[in-house]
């Protein structure tokens, strides 16, 4: 336990282990909140995604944080809903002759200098026969009321307030939206900021009907993280990816390590056929081209990331480190200890797990950290070439649409900066803490 | 104020490391003095400081140095006081080189023993690389390596004769003095004797002057004329060999010399309890006085040095 | 002094321990005969000392009693068991019935092992179940070396020992197992010269007090009389003289004894004054020893014709045995 504390402390005193540690800590953190609020199911699903579930979004919307590095500032997609906690204020009056009144209202701040993209409207209603009659109107921040919509709602039906014909008509514009954000009659080009409201008044015909609504704006940023072509929030992927990405890279580099190290361990204890074998093997497997297998196992057999993982450590155990780590394996074998240890009896697997392998922790450790990033690269270079987990949402899925999709050319940086950047802090957090149990383990390297 | 055949005269030499844990008072005022065409044996239990006596003298200091004073006096003259580009230009091998602590196993495993030992002549001495070749021709005569072996590699070569080859590589810039560092602690009997013939000779014939580093008391009088016994980074006795080997007056030599097991004695070997303490952090009196059958209150207490006919023990019992 | 009733613990005849040398890791290029032709008897709680130069085969000697090489030829007979052979479990199990004490003692230790672990192995290795059990024996032999108190070591890694230390250890484990032989290859050559006899006198109290039979290697001849009964001296890959110590020492009869006798200082200041004589040369290759005598092309009193030609046996003369011509 001391021991332990030691080593923390020493480790303590290299700023690239605290700069290491940081980092990999804020990715355990991100991988702990998005395992927690996020189920891997719903992540799959929401995932697949489709216009269901994320119709609500509108499509390329870079973050909101955009807005602080521009002064003119673009509007912000939001929703809500008249539902219970949705947002909108909804009083229902009863009236006589089992009709009722439904009042839904919605106001919100426009301090954008842009106008939106699209402003919807959801209605779902339940009734038996008799569709509920609903009125929609827009009252600007001078408090001019503008009339949107009067109509029949079926049980779920979409208004889209830009493409109404009646309204255009009505504001003698095809740009009905800009309309809605200037006063009347202004030749203004911006909108103007202030609070606006939405209201929409139904009326309902039956005892048990009601009437609920989500508003949506479709600005042209939306939420910490933006959405890609098929409106997901880039969110879940970069806070899934997270955790996919570190299983991925601790597991393969861990296997791997492990793996490599017993292999060495055993081929150089016992010599003879099996090194021989161990040797070729090696050789063979060094000129295999390995990104090839796994393209080829990711094209013919399967995309899983169990399946791409399993070969990944596959086709790593037989890679140059076997011949680092045998080269050590052979020096330990003679010294004194081993030979002790012998002479007492000891078995041949006894010897190997526990008197050469332990020798070998202190080079193991810093060099399993340190590739860690490597394998999680991989996977992401993988994701890009198309081969990515069909089903789970990665930070290579991000990237390879972001191409697929020319979003470089379209100036949607966002979309490749943000995995990037994940990425990047992988890789750093992993070669700084490498780097700084290298000097720990290996004295050698240590300043007095 | 120097006796005219006077080599070498060291006077509160201090080298302290750096360490997370405090300073390692490995060399604390260390004097003594060496008579030119003499050896002096420096004679501690591993640890007391031996090594870094001789890099402090040489001035070749690790990084972590945190105190490094005194003079050095070589021909009267402080070389303390040189600046690098002079103490490396006149001193280090031009006047003092070293056999430095297993060197033998140190020697470049890719490079021709000849080569390795015509380096310091070439660096040191702007030999040309034709007369480097005779020069170690010589070198190896006097050491007694065959000439042949000039083209060999190290690895072709038996232990004895790759410390004759290293002590070739501190003879060949003609130094007056060569530092020592345990040169025979892992040889067989026979290999330090022959090297011992060969260091006499070396001293005898080139008339070279030599501090011999060492844990071993019986190889050390081989060589020795004077004798120095270092302990917890202090010199506790400088000696004459002759008064030395019947005698020693410090009860740590004393006990050092009763665990020597000897051949042709009947004495039974004596070893001596305890451990050296730590440099780090050495006890205020005489640094001895833990592990010594004699000592009495005033060893709480620095001993001052006590000049009994010449000879210098530090230590309260020779105080009058 | 040997007791002819004892018993033979260990009994080696014409034991040849070879190893083949190999060109470019393949094809062969003769033997390196580190041991050729060795016999002797060890009885029950004797000390022998072997004394012979680096490279002599000493260590390639005991390795091959301790069942860690194969002998090429000869027989090794453990308390009447003939072990020349052994493989597998009756191998590992005849392993451990030797205490074995080597050279350098941090090498010797699992530097990831504190003193308990590095104490309990041979335990765990042999069968000793209970932990309880463990920690008792292993206090025990603590105590036994002097690596007192106990506890203050317990949890010691072996960087945090002094050298003596870290000997009194690899002692420690050598006697855990309660070994009937105990074989002590150079022992005190890497420790500083004022441990050494610390750690002798540790063997010696150890051996007396539990009747251990011991094999003590060294190259120093001024340490065997503190140790041993007998003395055997080594030289390329044979054993040329056995005498009981006393007499090895004030009379050493084969050439070479007597030039080790003569090359091992005490310390004295008349040594600076005079040059050493010295045989010259250096010990023979073992892949192509000299024919005849091994020690001719260095021997100061060799017999022309005789001893470049034929190799000599142990001859008896007085308490001696030497393979020397000298005493023909
Ligand atoms: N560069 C260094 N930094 C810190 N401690 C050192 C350094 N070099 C030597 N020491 C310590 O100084 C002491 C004396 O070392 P050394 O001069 O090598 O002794 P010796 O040669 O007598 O065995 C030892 O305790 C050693 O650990
Ligand atoms: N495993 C081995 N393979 C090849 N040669 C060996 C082996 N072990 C020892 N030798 C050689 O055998 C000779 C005797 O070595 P060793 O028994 O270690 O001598 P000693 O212990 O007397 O110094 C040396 O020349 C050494 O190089
Ligand atoms: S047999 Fe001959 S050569 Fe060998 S030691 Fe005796 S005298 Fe010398
Ligand atoms: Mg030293
Ligand atoms: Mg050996």
């Amino acid at each position: 336990m001391s021991a332990l504390i030691k080593s923390t402390r020493d480790l303590l005193r290299y700023p690239s282990a605290i700069i290491g540690l940081l980092s990999i800590g804020a990715l355990l953190a991100i991988s702990a909140y998005a395992l927690v609020t996020i189920p891997y199911s719903e992540a799959t699903r929401l995932w697949r995604g489709g216009e269901d579930v994320w119709y609500q979004n509108p499509k390329y919307a870079p973050p909101a944080w955009m807005n602080f590095f521009s002064n003119e500032k673009q509007p912000v997609s939001f929703a809500v809903s008249s539902k219970e906690g949705g947002g909108m204020t909804k009083t229902v009056t009863v009236g006589e002759q089992n009709t009722s009144t439904i009042l839904i209202t919605y106001s919100f701040d426009y301090a954008y200098d842009k106008f939106p993209q699209e402003l919807i409207l959801y209605f779902k209603s339940s009734f038996q026969d008799k569709l509920p009659f609903v009125s929609v109107a827009w009252i600007t921040p001078s408090g001019e009321r503008i009339r949107i919509a009067d109509l029949a709602v079926d049980r779920t039906q979409t208004f889209r307030i830009s493409q109404d014909q009646k309204l255009q008509k009505r504001l003698k514009t095809e740009d009905v939206l800009p309309a809605l954000f200037v006063e009347p009659k202004s030749e203004s080009a911006s909108p103007v900021k202030g609070t606006y409201q939405i209201e929409i008044s139904a009326v309902t015909f039956e005892p048990d009907a009601d009437v609920d609504v989500e508003f949506v704006m479709h600005g042209t940023l939306y939420g910490p993280a933006g959405t890609d072509q098929y409106r997901r929030d880039l969110m879940l992927p970069l806070l899934w990816g997270t955790p996919i990405a570190l299983a991925f890279g601790l597991l393969a580099a861990l296997g791997t390590s492990l793996l490599t190290m017993i292999i060495a361990a055993i081929g150089s204890w016992y010599g003879g056929w099996i090194d021989e074998l161990i040797q070729r093997i090696t050789e063979i497997n060094l000129v295999l081209p390995f990104l090839a297998i796994l393209i080829m196992v990711g094209t013919f057999y399967s995309r899983s990331i169990w399946v791409i993982l399993g070969v990944t450590v596959l086709l790593s155990i037989f890679s140059g480190q076997i011949k680092t780590y045998r080269a050590v394996f052979m020096q330990s074998k003679v010294s004194p200890y081993i030979e002790a240890a012998r002479a007492y009896g000891t078995t041949d697997r006894r010897i190997i797990f526990s008197y050469l392998i332990p020798r070998m922790i202190p080079l193991l450790i810093p060099a399993l950290v340190s590739s860690v990033p490597t394998f999680v690269f991989l996977e992401a270079s993988l994701a890009v070439l198309g081969l990515g987990d069909p089903v789970l949402p990665t930070w290579g899925k991000v990237i390879e649409n972001a191409f697929a999709d020319g979003a470089l050319y379209r100036g949607l940086y966002y979309w490749v900066l943000e995995p990037a950047v994940l990425l990047m802090l992988t890789g750093l957090g992993f070669a700084m803490l490498g780097f700084a149990l290298d000097r720990i383990f290996n004295p050698r390297l240590r300043d007095i | 104020m120097f006796q005219n055949n006077n080599l070498l005269r060291i006077e509160d030499l201090v080298l302290h490391f750096g360490t997370t844990r405090g300073a390692v008072q490995a060399v604390d005022k260390v004097n003594f003095d060496l008579d030119s065409n003499h050896a002096v044996v420096v004679l501690g239990e591993s640890g007391c400081g031996k090594s870094s006596l001789a890099k402090a003298i040489l001035r070749l200091l690790p990084r972590n140095v945190v105190s490094y004073s005194g003079h050095v006096y070589l021909d009267g003259n402080d070389i303390m006081q040189l600046d690098e580009e002079e103490f490396r230009q006149n001193i280090r091998w031009a006047s003092i080189s070293m056999v430095p602590q297993a060197a033998m196993n140190a020697l470049n495993p890719v490079i021709r023993v000849g080569d390795q030992v015509a380096e310091p002549a070439i660096v040191h001495l702007g030999v040309s690389k034709n007369d480097a070749v005779a020069l170690v021709k010589k070198m190896f005569q006097h050491v007694g390596v065959p000439e042949d072996f000039i083209t060999r590699y190290p690895f072709e070569l038996s232990g004895g004769m790759r410390q004759r080859v290293a002590i070739a590589m501190a003879l060949v810039t003609s130094p007056n003095l060569i530092i020592l560092d345990e040169p025979t602690s892992a040889l067989d009997v026979l290999t330090q004797a022959s090297i011992f013939n060969v260091l006499k000779r070396l001293k005898s014939e080139l008339g070279i002057s030599f501090i011999l580093i060492t844990h071993d008391i019986a190889t050390s009088s081989e060589l020795a004329d004077r004798v120095a016994v270092m302990y917890a980074g202090q010199i506790v006795e400088v000696s004459d060999a002759h008064r030395f080997f019947a005698e020693p007056l410090h009860p740590y030599s004393r006990m050092l010399m009763a665990s020597v097991p000897r051949l042709r004695a009947d004495t039974e070997p004596e070893f001596i309890i305890g451990q050296p303490p730590s440099l780090l952090n050495p006890p205020k009196g005489c640094r001895f006085a833990d592990r010594c059958p004699r000592r009495f209150e005033k060893c709480s207490e620095e001993p001052p040095v006590a000049n009994v006919d010449g000879i210098k023990v530090k230590c309260w019992l020779y105080t009058s | 002094m040997t007791d002819k009733q004892r018993d033979v613990l260990l009994s080696i005849q014409d034991l040849h321990v070879w190893f083949e040398l190999r060109r470019f890791g393949f094809g062969h290029a003769g033997y390196v005969k580190a041991v050729d032709g060795v016999t002797f008897d060890l009885h029950y709680g004797e000390t022998i000392a072997i004394v012979g130069e680096s490279g002599c085969g000493k260590s390639s000697l005991m390795k091959t009693i301790l069942g860690l090489n194969k002998p090429t030829r000869g027989a090794i007979k453990f308390e009447n068991l003939d072990v020349g052979t052994p493989e597998g479990e009756a191998l590992r199990q005849y392993r451990a019935k030797i205490g074995y004490v080597q050279q350098d003692p941090f090498g010797a230790l699992a530097p990831f092992m504190n003193v308990q672990r590095i104490l309990e192995e041979p335990l765990i290795i042999n069968g000793v179940k209970d932990p309880v059990e463990r920690e008792r024996r292993v206090r025990k032999v603590m105590e036994e070396v002097k690596l007192t108190p106990v506890d203050d070591f317990l949890h010691k890694f072996p960087h945090m020992l002094s050298g003596g230390q870290q000997q009194r250890v690899v002692i420690a484990r050598a006697i855990i197992l309660e070994p009937k032989l105990v074989v002590a290859d150079e022992p005190v050559s890497m420790l500083d010269a004022s441990v050494r006899v610390e750690i002798l006198k540790l063997l010696r109290g150890l051996q007396e007090k539990y009747k251990l039979a011991v094999i003590y290697i060294t190259h120093d001849l001024s340490t065997v009389r503190y140790f041993s009964e007998r003395v055997f001296v080594m030289y390329a890959g044979n054993v040329v003289e056995k005498a009981p110590v006393g007499s090895l020492v004030h009379n050493p009869k084969h050439p070479y004894t007597v030039a080790l006798k003569d090359a091992t200082a005490d310390p004295d200041a008349n040594n600076a004054l005079t040059y050493r004589e010295l045989p010259p040369g250096e010990p023979p290759s073992l892949v192509k020893p000299p024919p005849g005598c091994r020690f001719h092309p260095r021997c100061p009193r060799r017999i022309e014709n005789l001893c470049e030609v034929e190799e000599p046996y142990d001859i008896q003369a007085d308490d001696h045995l030497v393979a020397c011509w000298l005493y023909k």
